[in-house]
């Protein structure tokens, strides 16, 4: 059976890291959208950023998506589909380690110009350095779980998937990642590590992702009062006012 | 028709002596942070010279504004939506730091600090980037009086458009200051270049404000300006801007550098615009004809249909009546003396300028002649044809004929002026080469160089009951009746008028002065309110309505909120 360690891994430590997750993001929406963006450096350092930025977001997204797929669908939904299993696969890791290593090149470049250029590592707090160290790792051994379906033959979608969405069930199946291959193991635990810091980070900025912007006027208008920022006012930052306003 | 109002500033750039007041004013109140340092809500330039951020009018390279694609339907100069959001991980024509400058403060402790030595202690400059020394190379106002322009002065984009042969005899014959704010656009580019949405024009007066909490620092908008005046903090990875110090314009007080200003030569007023005919003005597909189809666009408040427009679309009494007395007005549609800054950038631009006539007057009176003549002035103006390209570059698209005609409006001005001030016999033929009447060159002449604080400044305070109407149904005091106890909510400006260390313009300025008329300020009257036994009126709480030069703004009750006074 499991041991505590296996069962605080694979049971407890995802559902703290979602719930910090989930929390930790309205908790900041709502205290602190001053600070919500992504933290442009560019008007520091252009040269790098001009091909990294663009190859790592570009590779991530990629690679994003690769996990809704990975993770999501379960195998006998793509079996429906018509997709076979060594098609699959073939596509998964062509795919995968094209946007793996445009993702590590990018990120290995961003790196290269916050350490280097000295208006940017000046402009890089301490949770930038943790987020960029846990995020690299999770890149690394992300590919590197990728590049071992090459050889080895582990099948994740018979493993890591499934205890994936298990967790979303409610019903998680700590077991199937006990089997699973250290490499895998460790990517998971960073990952979910990763999720639990995601919202004290500039990290946040991915979900304000302005895709509305395709469909909205040009033009924006608002009357006066509306602009004072969705958020309630503080207390102690009341206006003054005579009229008891409704907070 | 669709009315809207909008605040709108001119400036008369043959007053502006290049004191840098007025930036240095309003980064005081504004921009005065760390992250902030290159950021200059208002600028002054010389021209001709690179202007700040450096060679930012060169829209080949920055890509700001609008331009027409071939179908001549108007799209952002930077690309669509698609290739907006698809540039967004490295936006492709953003000023780098460097095209500011690299901010930088001095080593000061190093005064106190030094131990003795041979030599004074110096304290070096160091970079507000990396804490290294550094070199000062540039800054916001670095080619100051053609400071460099040997070196610099090629990089001019619009002097880049006048003919080579002209340049060299350009460059010794004048110069001049051009200030910047934010142009308050009609047609916003960079409200259109941001993603989030998180910039917007206000309803009420058109001021184009970046909400703080929803602005994501995609830095789109910096791109998209083409006046470069939105601003990429890079402490709070925000962008931020001019903001028309909304805060005072809304208590019916003038921006600060306004206010500040040495030459006393800004002017603010409303404009009532038709905003349904706005983008296709913007695209008149003829460059030159961009001035005039902005001209186009304003209403005139006089007209009936128009008042019942504006009624109809909510605007206030006062207010239609600030723009009836708005200076602006007068200058851009019955004068005709005031020229948007660059209208081929089509974003419709709200801050005007009266283009400067001291170059062609130094260059007359260089030459020995009179240089108060019209005729003379007339001859240098034709003659001149360098400043006159090059203001045209600026004003209108390069279009000499409007800068032309404004110029010896000026030029006519100053001799038949100069005539009556001698006490010589006016020459009415001075006006009518011109095409002016005597009396509209007299009441210009008092516009442009008499007129008092309350002329120079028409500015209508903000209504906050409208905004509050809905609310006040639910949350009112139930004692805030006529007679009541709670009557009027107890107007807490006004209330403070009196109490020592306030300025008493505030108290003559109610906030929330719902039904009270005090448009802008009568000078010297203060007012105490902790005196008052509540009988009567106070004394000075009203502009005086018989004095022609103070006129208030006598506005009737707001239609949609007769009653009680100083309701907030
Ligand atoms: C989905 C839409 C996304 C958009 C529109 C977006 C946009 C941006 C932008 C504009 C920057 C600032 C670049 C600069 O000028 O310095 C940035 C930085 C960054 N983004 Fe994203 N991003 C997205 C998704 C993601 C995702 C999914 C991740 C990773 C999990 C990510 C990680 C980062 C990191 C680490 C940086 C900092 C780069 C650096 O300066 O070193 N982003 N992003
Ligand atoms: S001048 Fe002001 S309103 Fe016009 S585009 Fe630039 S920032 Fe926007
Ligand atoms: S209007 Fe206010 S914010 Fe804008 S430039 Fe003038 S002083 Fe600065
Ligand atoms: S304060 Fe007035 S005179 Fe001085 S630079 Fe500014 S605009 Fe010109």
């Amino acid at each position: 059976m499991n041991s505590d360690l296996d069962l605080f891994l694979w049971l407890i430590y995802p559902y703290i890291c979602l719930t910090i997750f989930v929390f930790g993001h309205i908790w900041r929406y709502r205290y602190d959208k001053f600070g919500w963006t992504s933290r442009s450096s560019q008007m520091y350092e252009r040269d790098i950023l001009r091909w990294a930025n663009p190859m790592f977001h570009f590779g991530i997204l990629a690679v994003f998506l690769g996990h809704v797929m990975g993770l999501g669908v379960p195998q006998t939904w793509t079996a429906a589909v018509g997709i076979s299993e060594g098609m699959y696969h073939f596509l998964a890791i062509t795919i995968g380690v094209v946007a793996g290593i445009c993702t590590i090149v990018g990120f290995v470049g961003l790196v290269y110009r916050r350490r280097f250029t000295k208006a940017v590592l000046g402009a890089t707090s301490r949770m930038d350095k943790l987020m960029y160290l846990v995020l690299g790792l999770v890149i690394v051994l992300g590919l590197v779980n990728t590049g071992s379906q090459l050889v080895g033959d582990y099948n994740y979608r018979g493993g890591v998937s499934i205890w994936f969405r298990s967790i979303f069930y409610f019903s998680p199946k700590p077991d199937l990642m006990v089997a699973a291959p250290l490499s895998f193991q460790i990517h998971a635990i960073l990952a979910i590590g990763l999720f639990a810091l995601w919202p004290f980070t500039r990290l946040v900025h991915v979900f304000t992702a302005p895709l509305g912007y395709i469909f909205r006027p040009y033009i924006l208008y608002r009357t006066r009062d509306a602009h004072e920022g969705s958020r309630s006012r503080r207390r102690g930052w009341d206006k003054v006012d005579t009229i008891p306003r409704r907070r | 028709m669709q009315v809207m109002a909008q605040m709108a500033m001119v400036m008369n750039l043959d007053k502006c002596i290049g004191c840098h007041t007025c930036s240095v004013t309003c980064k005081q109140v504004w921009t005065n942070r760390s992250g902030a340092e290159h950021i200059w809500f208002n600028n002054v330039e010389t021209r001709p010279g690179q202007g700040y951020p450096r060679t930012y009018e060169d829209q080949e390279r920055w890509k700001g504004g609008w331009a027409l694609n071939r179908r001549g339907r108007l799209k952002l100069k930077a690309g669509g939506r698609l290739k907006n959001l698809s540039t967004i991980f490295a936006a492709p024509y953003l000023p780098g730091i460097k095209d500011y400058y690299e901010p930088w403060t001095y080593d000061y402790e190093n005064l106190t600090t030094a131990p003795a030595q041979k030599h004074m202690p110096v304290a070096r400059p160091k970079s507000l980037l990396t804490g290294e020394n550094t070199k000062i190379t540039w800054s916001a106002n670095w080619d100051d009086d053609l400071a460099g322009s040997v070196e610099n002065g090629h990089n001019d984009p619009v002097l880049a458009k006048v003919s080579d042969k002209i340049k060299f005899e350009y460059e010794q014959t004048f110069m001049f200051y051009l200030p910047r704010i934010c142009e308050h656009c009609l047609n916003p580019a960079c409200v259109a270049s941001c993603p989030t949405g998180a910039i917007y024009k206000r309803e009420e007066d058109g001021i184009v404000l970046v909400d703080q909490d929803r602005c994501r620092g995609w830095r789109q908008c910096v791109t998209g300006c083409p006046y470069k005046k939105m601003y990429f903090n890079h402490k709070t990875g925000k962008v931020e801007k001019c903001t028309f110090c909304y805060p005072r314009i809304e208590v019916g007080q003038p921006t600060i550098c306004s206010e500040t200003c040495v030459g006393r030569l800004r002017y603010l007023g409303l404009m009532l615009y038709d905003a349904d005919r706005v983008l296709e003005a913007a695209s008149t597909p003829d460059e030159h004809g961009l001035y005039e189809a902005q001209r186009d666009v304003f209403l005139d408040p006089n007209d009936l249909e128009v008042i019942r427009e504006a009624r109809a679309a909510g605007i206030p009494e006062d207010w239609i009546e600030a723009a009836r007395r708005s200076p602006i007005r007068a200058l851009i549609s019955d004068y005709q003396v005031a020229l948007p800054l660059h209208p081929e950038y089509r974003t419709m631009p709200m801050v005007w300028y009266i283009p400067p006539l001291s170059p062609v007057v130094d260059a007359v009176s260089e030459t020995g002649e009179d240089g108060e003549r019209h005729e003379n002035l007339f001859a240098a103006i034709d003659r001149l044809r360098i400043p006159i390209e090059y203001l045209a570059g600026l004003f209108t698209a390069g279009d000499t004929k409007p800068v032309d005609g404004v110029l010896r409006k000026l030029a006519a001005m100053r001799s038949y002026m100069r005539d009556i001030n001698m006490g010589w016999e006016p020459n009415e033929a001075i006006p009518e080469s011109v095409g002016m009447t005597d009396q509209q060159m007299k009441d210009m002449y008092r516009l442009l160089a008499i007129a008092k604080y309350n002329e120079r400044y028409v500015i209508p305070p903000a209504h906050y009951e409208d905004a509050h109407k809905l609310e006040n149904i639910a949350t009112e005091c139930s004692l805030d009746v006529d007679g009541g106890p709670g009557m009027g909510g107890s107007g807490d400006t006004g209330g403070m008028g009196g109490i020592g260390g306030m300025d008493g313009s505030f108290a003559e300025n109610p906030a929330r002065g719902g039904g009270s008329p005090v448009p802008s300020r009568p000078e010297g009257v203060r007012i105490n309110l902790l005196n008052w036994n509540g009988q009567g009126t106070p004394e000075g709480l009203f502009p005086d309505t018989t004095d022609a030069s103070t006129t208030n703004l006598s506005k009737p009750a707001h239609p949609d909120h007769p009653g009680t006074g100083d309701q907030p």
